[in-house]
């Protein structure tokens, strides 16, 4: 068996957190509420949430999506009124 | 022997000479708990106070709970300490797991800051303990992130077990069930938005604060 340590890649992570449904998001509200001002009246359920973006070493891309998954859980957003979603991208591709 | 309160101060923290100021007045001592200090020192009871601990970056209290302090706050707590926690304080407590449910922006998204009528909801509590049920206080609010919000089954625990400890007479900022103030199982830690330290004196234009902080001492 070897003890070799497995080489570390590069991946870029990219998160959005928003509002779980059901909880109000007065920012989205006022938003859709001025576009028709502009013209546009034909928009509808519009969002407002965060973009973070990092940069991960890790075995693989699962290793690293598990990683970000678990920062998101512990830190980058609030269960109780934010959801997550993850892209990971190998850094060649980025 | 007066009581002593601890004032945990994170760096953007803005409110502990108020808080301090108010113990005072009303015959207690306090001591300043420095966020990088893992300890609550002497004290009989601990306040966290308002403002944007650690600039309130990523979200309200997001930041601070990682600081050293709250491990001591929450062991504190764990062991029956009165734990308040005061506008940014009662974020700090939700994102620490202290108490229930989130703080989210305001519904109208204004700041608001204005003084408002809070009822009552229960006196078994380290902060209302000297009120009255159904009494009705007029103290001051100060925030952009004041709207509690909860799951269902969170919000009916909080119910059926009383710990609705002040609701808004007339909700300013959306919160759920008017909440202005909540505590935990225990009643022992307690998180409000308004600020009961601008309210402690009759020259603050109310000092229906006091009735708070004096449950306090």
């Amino acid at each position: 068996m070897s003890f070799r340590a497995q080489p570390l890649i590069r991946f870029e992570a990219r998160i959005e957190v928003g509002h779980r449904p059901g909880i109000l998001d007065p920012q989205g509200g006022v938003i859709e509420r001025a576009l028709p001002a502009l013209g546009y009246g034909n928009v509808s359920h519009v969002r407002v949430g965060k973009s973070i973006r990092l940069a991960v070493e890790a075995p693989d891309e699962a290793a690293a999506r598990a990683q970000v998954e678990e920062m998101c859980r512990r830190l980058l957003a609030n269960p109780v009124i934010e959801d997550f979603s993850i892209e990971i991208f190998s850094a060649e591709t980025v | 022997m007066s009581t002593r309160v601890g004032v945990v101060q994170f760096p953007g923290t803005n409110c502990e000479q108020d808080v301090a100021w108010a113990v005072k007045v009303l015959g207690g001592e306090s001591e300043m708990l420095w966020h990088g200090d893992a300890t609550v020192g002497t004290a009989d009871a601990v306040v966290i106070a308002g403002g944007f601990a650690h600039g309130d970056y990523l979200r309200t209290g997001a930041i601070a709970r990682f600081s050293p302090v709250m491990d001591a706050v929450a062991e504190f707590a764990r062991a029956g300490g009165p734990v308040v926690g005061i506008c940014n304080g009662f974020q700090v407590l939700c994102e620490a797991g202290l108490l229930a449910g989130a703080l989210q922006k305001n519904a109208g998204l204004k700041f608001r800051c204005e003084t408002v009528e809070l009822r009552v909801e229960t006196t078994a509590t380290v902060l209302t303990r000297t009120a009255k049920t159904g009494q009705i206080l007029r103290i001051p609010i100060n925030h952009f992130e004041g709207n509690f919000v909860c799951d269902e089954a969170t919000l009916k625990g909080l119910q059926e077990n009383e710990q609705i400890v002040l609701r808004y007479v007339d909700n300013p900022n959306g919160s759920l069930d008017d909440i202005a103030g909540i505590c935990n199982e225990g009643r022992n830690v307690v998180g409000l938005m308004p600020h009961p330290e601008r309210a402690s004196e009759a020259i603050l234009g109310s000092d229906d604060g006091a009735v708070l902080l004096r449950s306090l001492l």
